[in-house]
């Protein structure tokens, strides 16, 4: 009987809320650099969103979108993203992680800013990755 | 007597961060369920969260954010620390629930004594 | 191009750790055997890159490196001089050699787990390996939970008791996590700086400041629980035993010696030396309780039969040697206590080591059961025997080297009481190494069984190894304590 426990108003709410819950985490993962926001909290609001997917519509549909190895992988990513754009850094001439080396723009301020954007996507997918990983960890019943 | 007043109104911060250490010192401690120990531990750590933000803070500051007019701000650096530490005792948390997860399983049981008394058993 | 790479070498050690713990899953999605060969790559790359930053540091003195380009006091700097260069080469040494050992002991005692071990093995190192590095105190506290989480992930993994020690662990390392904290705090609260040079510079106009007291109070408090200092020492038996026998192995030669390492760092880097020659209470305190630890650990380690808890409980006694010879601050003691740190680490990682490949070869792990190995497995009980001397302190081990310098530094202040504690639990010591040899030389094989049933050469060669570096490593302490000499001299006169 649980399907219809998860009633009709919850998930016409959800299906409603799911999408604007992603493009606010998306908002605040593209203006951390300018206001307050960035990729840990937008991580963790994308991962909400996902979050309350899974509780209004099932672990499996959620699934069939981010597959714990998938979740891995993207995991894996965000860090090589971080890591790899601190290593561009010295590759240009800098120290590890000084975006101003960087020639993403005319400016070193300017480069500086899309540095530090291009860093927060990769902590965003990361922080979103591993909360979803922790829920996923603790949600399935059994081994 | 005075003194004593002066103290509690001046640092209040420190006096609420103090008790709330000492709260979940006892929650670690005191609680023989191990999801109450969890609870206790987080407690501790948020207190000293509360304390780095409690000393960030400037009179009449206002969020480190880069506005046009000539503002005060409080200090920014312990709201960016206590960012990177709220994510590790997120990670504590999730590190600790998964062991208490897998306690449950192994034990059937999440009470610390009934857990020492089924390892004496081995 | 070199040259250029050169100078990055400090954040590479860092980011070639960070990438490859993440790159793991990836490889294990490919195939998993490849992990453990991974891991090994990963910390023989960071092994070389330690050396050779250790060898810069003696040459240049200090070596500093500024992420992101921002000048130290308001950036984060990565530091490097002869106290944390050598402690890096330790650590590297020992994960290094872990790693290789990993391969078939881990596969055996955690079968089908190897792509999780290995991220979490990698980021234990390397978090290690950041808190050594690090110049910035709040950093120092951020790489410490990294690698702190790693290694209640990894204790877990182990038999059905280690979720319980496990648990205990994560309570008691949180606690110390947050004491240190905690502590930071306060210094920052007083100085308005996190960095380790600006701090011990901004410091002694600060001196008389209960603050600082308070501060440096639960540095020491939250440090003494991470490196398992006697009566804050309770999770490391249970951690320990229970634990996967290679992950004992790194957990007992590096992460206590990273604990004492911060200790000295903040007490003699940061605070100074003139701080405590003012209260002089803090290292009579912290002398009495070494003392103290010393004598437990070895009167815990003869009453245990399990072979791998009483090698346990001889960690806390040998943490306590340590810790001696910091309370003690002398030229002797200090230069001691920095060779008991790599002598240490190398006899306790080798008899671990060799726990290992007995539980893996015939699954003993008591000692009652070990009668008659020195005919079964001669190698390993070799390097055993090697251990065990060094760990005792007869000469010409490191171990008697380390023991005879904190010894001459006790006699040196006066302190004979301590001078005594550190002989009588020599004497400890050889009981509990006594009770193994009788039966593992003396003892009568039952079973008769046949000779040479020796553990895999990947596991036997990292073992034997170490055994032989703690050996000729007695030869080599005078090259050691000239280089300490420059680090201790530097101390010693810039705190008076």
């Amino acid at each position: 009987m649980r399907e219809t426990g998860r009633g009709i108003i919850l998930r016409t709410n959800a299906k409603f809320m799911v999408p604007f819950i992603l493009l606010w985490g998306l908002y605040v993962l593209t203006h951390g650099t300018s206001g307050p926001g960035g990729g840990f909290q937008a991580g963790v609001v994308l991962a909400a969103g996902f979050i309350l997917y899974a509780v209004v519509f099932g672990l499996e549909d959620t699934q069939k979108i981010f597959p714990f190895k998938v979740v891995l992988v993207i995991a894996s990513l965000g860090v090589s993203i971080y890591a790899w754009i601190g290593v561009f850094a010295i590759v240009c001439g800098g120290n590890f992680l000084e975006y101003g080396k960087i020639p993403l723009a005319h400016e070193a301020a300017e480069s500086s800013k899309l540095g530090i954007e291009m860093v927060e996507i990769g902590i965003g997918l990361t922080v979103m990755a591993i909360m979803l990983s922790i829920f996923y960890t603790f949600v399935q019943r059994g081994d | 007597m005075l003194d004593v007043i002066d103290v509690i109104l001046t640092k209040y911060n420190y006096i609420i961060y103090m008790s709330l250490m000492t709260l979940g010192l006892y929650g670690m401690i005191g609680k023989s369920n191990l999801i109450k120990k969890l609870i206790g531990m987080s407690v501790f750590q948020y207190s000293i969260f509360l304390f780095y933000i409690s000393i960030a803070d400037v009179e009449g500051g206002i969020a480190p954010i880069l506005v046009e007019r000539e503002v005060t701000y409080t200090n920014p650096l312990p709201h960016v620390l206590i960012l990177t530490a709220i994510v590790v005792a997120v990670s504590t948390l999730a590190v600790g629930l998964s062991l208490v997860i897998r306690i449950y399983r192994e034990f059937g049981s999440v009470d610390e004594n009934k857990i020492l008394m089924r390892l004496k058993d081995d | 191009m070199i040259e250029e790479l050169s100078n990055h070498l400090p954040i590479l050690l860092i980011v070639s750790g960070l990438i490859g713990a993440f790159l793991t899953p990836l490889i294990g999605l490919i195939r998993r055997e490849l992990c453990s060969f991974w891991a090994s790559f990963i910390t023989l790359i960071q092994f070389s890159i330690s050396i050779f930053l250790f060898y810069q540091a003696v040459q240049v003195g200090r070596i500093s490196y500024w992420l992101g380009g921002w000048e130290p006091p308001w950036g984060i700097e990565y530091a490097i001089d002869i106290l944390n260069g050598f402690v890096l080469v330790v650590v590297s040494t020992i994960c290094l050699s872990v790693a290789i050992y990993g391969r078939k002991s881990l596969l055996k005692e955690v079968p089908g787990k190897e792509i999780q071990l290995y991220t979490l093995y990698i980021l234990l190192c390397t978090g290690m390996l950041g808190i050594i590095i690090t110049g910035d105190v709040f950093n120092l506290y951020v790489f410490l939970e990294i690698s702190s989480l790693a290694a209640y992930a990894l204790v877990a993994v182990g038999d059905r008791n280690s979720l319980v020690a496990s648990f205990n662990y994560m309570i008691m390392g949180t606690v110390s996590a947050c004491f240190i904290l905690l502590g930071i705090g306060y210094l920052y609260l007083m100085t308005g700086t996190l960095n380790m040079a600006d701090l011990s510079r901004l410091l002694p106009p600060l001196y008389d400041r209960p603050a600082i007291l308070i501060g440096l109070a639960l540095l020491i408090v939250g440090l003494s629980i991470k490196t398992a200092l006697f009566p804050l020492h309770t999770w490391l038996p249970d951690a320990y035993t229970h634990s996967p026998s290679a992950i004992s192995a790194l957990l007992s030669g590096t992460f206590t010696k990273v604990g004492i390492y911060v200790l000295m760092r903040f007490i003699f880097s940061i605070f100074g030396l003139e701080y405590f020659l003012r209260n002089t209470d803090i290292f009579t305190f912290l002398g009495w309780v070494a003392s103290a630890g010393i004598i437990f650990g070895a009167i815990m380690a003869i009453a245990q039969d399990d072979f791998k808890r009483m090698l346990a409980y001889s960690s806390i006694s040998q943490i306590g040697y340590i810790a001696l010879g910091i309370s003690l601050a002398n030229n002797f003691a200090l230069a001691g206590s920095l060779l008991h740190i790599f002598g240490h680490s190398l006899m306790k990682t080798g008899l671990f080591m060799v726990a290992g490949a007995v539980i893996y070869s015939k699954g003993i792990k008591r000692v009652s059961q070990l009668e008659g190995m020195g005919n079964v497995m001669p190698f390993t009980m070799g390097a055993f025997l090697i251990g065990a001397l060094s760990m005792i302190g007869i000469p010409p081990t490191i171990g008697f080297v380390s023991k005879y310098l904190i010894l001459l530094g006790a006699v040196e202040n006066g302190e004979w009481v301590f001078a005594a504690v550190i002989l009588f639990s020599s004497l400890l010591t050889a009981a509990y190494f006594w009770r193994v040899f009788e039966k593992v030389y003396f003892g009568e094989n039952k079973k008769e069984e046949k000779a040479g049933k020796e553990a895999p050469l990947s596991m036997l060669l990292p073992t034997i190894i170490l055994a032989i570096l703690s050996l000729v490593g007695g030869f080599l302490a005078p090259m050691f304590i000239r280089v300490f000499e420059l680090w201790i001299g530097g101390v010693i006169l810039g705190g008076v």
